[in-house]
């Protein structure tokens, strides 16, 4: 079954045109990995889904249109965001950004998130913005997952972390994407492979291979034409 | 030692005016990115409100009245903020031309209606007999009502901090202030808060406008604007957003002006305070509790 139908889909940032006449699907209960070379579109994607940039095209999530719809509603509707830069509060505990996530009527999930990062549960009195980059983005995580989510959007969960902190996050985000509909974008081929069964790759904005996750993986030729990404 | 201590107390009197005309100025500005140039009418708006109170309620004693008062400049301060922000800026965001050019606007006009309605002579606030009196503290006469002013916006700023530290809606505020984007990408509507945040800055600049009538002897229509200057200096020294950045600049900027005025030239307080204004930009252009923008 088809969770997120893109059709169509136009985003502008300024004066850029950075999706041209984007269209794929992501399944049901699965990762989808949104790959490319750097400043292909696959963040403006994200943020266009997420209702951060004003798109025009459909983008349809749950039977939902989300093009027009504000971002707290997209949200509302169980979409969890993992943005690139982790974003997290930094001025605000690690308990307060988790608190912050949660919504009226829906039980906040602590202890799947203290147990998929347990080094978050003795933190949450420390000001988020003294973590490390891995901490930060392991809050992040967990503050996606803090409510049960139809959609995940994971944007670069690996950018800028150490190998070992990347197993680790890699490790947590097999366990946590087991039952979820995700979208992720991922610089690093090994990663993707790791998490994602389904793969579409963009180029210049527009999609240049939308299929198997495994396909392109083996495929060096594919892979290296499309993407300059490492392979391990 | 005495007068030390005076004015000392003076100026942290005049420090908490600051404070409360500030406060709402450095959150709607870090929370929205609108500078507010109307701010200073919500403090004569407060003012006038408390005047009209203790002039209009003869057969209540002083001391209820001017509670009552203070109770009126609030509601009346969080009541313009609130319509302002959902009548005019909320059409507005992102526009800052705009927003400056209505901001001028409105705090030109509200002045003008509040001197065609009340005249440009300061009106005199009636006050307890408490607040004339004097206490000695460490051999200085210190009147009361710079006391009482003091002790308001230590109360105000606890609140203010509580409500910033305790509540979801603070909680909310505060990472507004720092990425609101992240914030509706959570699921809340910033939006929301905006109106909260023009209520809370118009309640505290009402309640500023109240006891402003007290410290300064009267109100006028140009008081908020005059003080507006200040507050605005403030901000900047604070850290725009951060409220214990605007306290702790609320203290230096009066202390400075009221040191200089009085053991310098009298006069060059207000010049003082510039030029720490530019000394902080130049040491710590985010303020001194300010964050870095990324």
């Amino acid at each position: 079954m088809t969770a997120v139908s893109i059709s169509s889909l136009e985003v502008h940032r300024g004066e850029a045109h950075v999706i041209h006449d984007v269209s794929f699907e992501v399944p049901e209960k699965g990762v989808t990995a949104l790959l490319g070379r750097n400043g292909v579109g696959k963040t403006t994607t994200l943020l266009a889904i997420m209702g951060l940039l004003p798109a025009t095209g459909s983008i349809l999530v749950g039977g939902k249109e989300f093009v027009g719809m504000p971002t707290h509603r997209i949200a509302q509707t169980g979409v969890g965001y993992v943005p690139e830069d982790r974003e997290v509060f930094s001025t605000l505990t690690v308990g307060e950004n988790l608190r912050l996530a949660e919504r009226s009527g829906v039980k906040p999930r602590y202890d799947l998130v203290f147990d998929l990062f347990p080094d978050l549960r003795g933190r949450t009195g420390q000001d988020a913005g003294t973590l490390s980059g891995g901490q930060q983005q392991m809050l992040s995580i967990g503050r996606a997952l803090l409510n049960p989510a139809s959609l995940l959007l994971i944007d670069e969960p690996t950018k800028g972390l150490a190998p070992r902190v990347v197993e680790d996050v890699v490790e947590a985000l097999v366990k946590a994407t087991a039952d979820a509909t995700v979208v992720l974008v991922e610089q690093n081929l090994w990663v993707a492979a790791q998490l994602a069964q389904k793969a579409v790759v963009l180029d210049q904005g527009m999609v240049v291979f939308a299929g198997d996750m495994e396909t392109l993986a083996n495929d060096p030729d594919l892979a290296g034409k499309h993407l300059g990404v490492e392979v391990r | 030692m005495s007068s030390f201590v005076l004015f000392t107390i003076s100026g942290l009197g005049l420090a908490g005016l600051y404070f409360l005309l500030a406060s709402g100025l450095s959150l709607i500005f870090g929370l929205m990115s609108v500078l507010n140039l109307a701010h200073g009418a919500f403090f004569a708006a407060g003012g006038y409100a408390a005047w009209f109170v203790m002039d209009s309620f003869d057969g209540v004693s002083p001391g209820l009245r001017f509670v009552i008062a203070v109770i009126a400049a609030s509601l009346v301060g969080a009541a313009a903020g609130a319509l302002v922000e959902r009548g005019l800026i909320r059409k507005l965001y992102g526009r800052h031309t705009e927003q400056i050019l209505l901001t001028i606007g409105l705090g030109t006009a509200a002045v003008a209606l509040m001197g065609g309605w009340f005249t440009y002579d300061p009106r005199l606030l009636e006050q307890p007999r408490w607040f004339v009196d004097t206490t000695e503290i460490a051999g200085a006469n210190i009147p009361n009502n710079r006391l009482l002013i003091l002790a308001v916006a230590i109360v105000l700023f606890i609140a203010l901090m509580t409500f910033l530290t305790r509540t979801k809606h603070g909680l909310i505020i505060r990472a507004g202030v720092e990425n609101p984007s992240m914030v509706r990408a959570l699921g809340i509507d910033v939006a929301r808060s905006f109106t909260i945040v023009f209520a809370l800055g118009g309640l505290l600049a009402g309640i500023g406008g109240a006891l402003g009538a007290v410290f300064f002897n009267g109100i006028s229509p140009a008081l908020g604007t005059t003080q507006l200057i200040f507050a605005f200096i403030v901000v900047v020294i604070g850290g725009l957003g951060s409220i214990p950045g605007t306290a702790l600049a609320s203290v230096l900027v009066a202390l400075t002006q009221v040191y200089v005025n009085n053991y310098g030239a009298s006069g060059m307080g207000s010049i003082s305070v510039v030029i720490l204004l530019a000394a902080v930009l130049l040491i710590r252009p985010q303020g001194l509790l300010g964050r870095v923008q990324p």
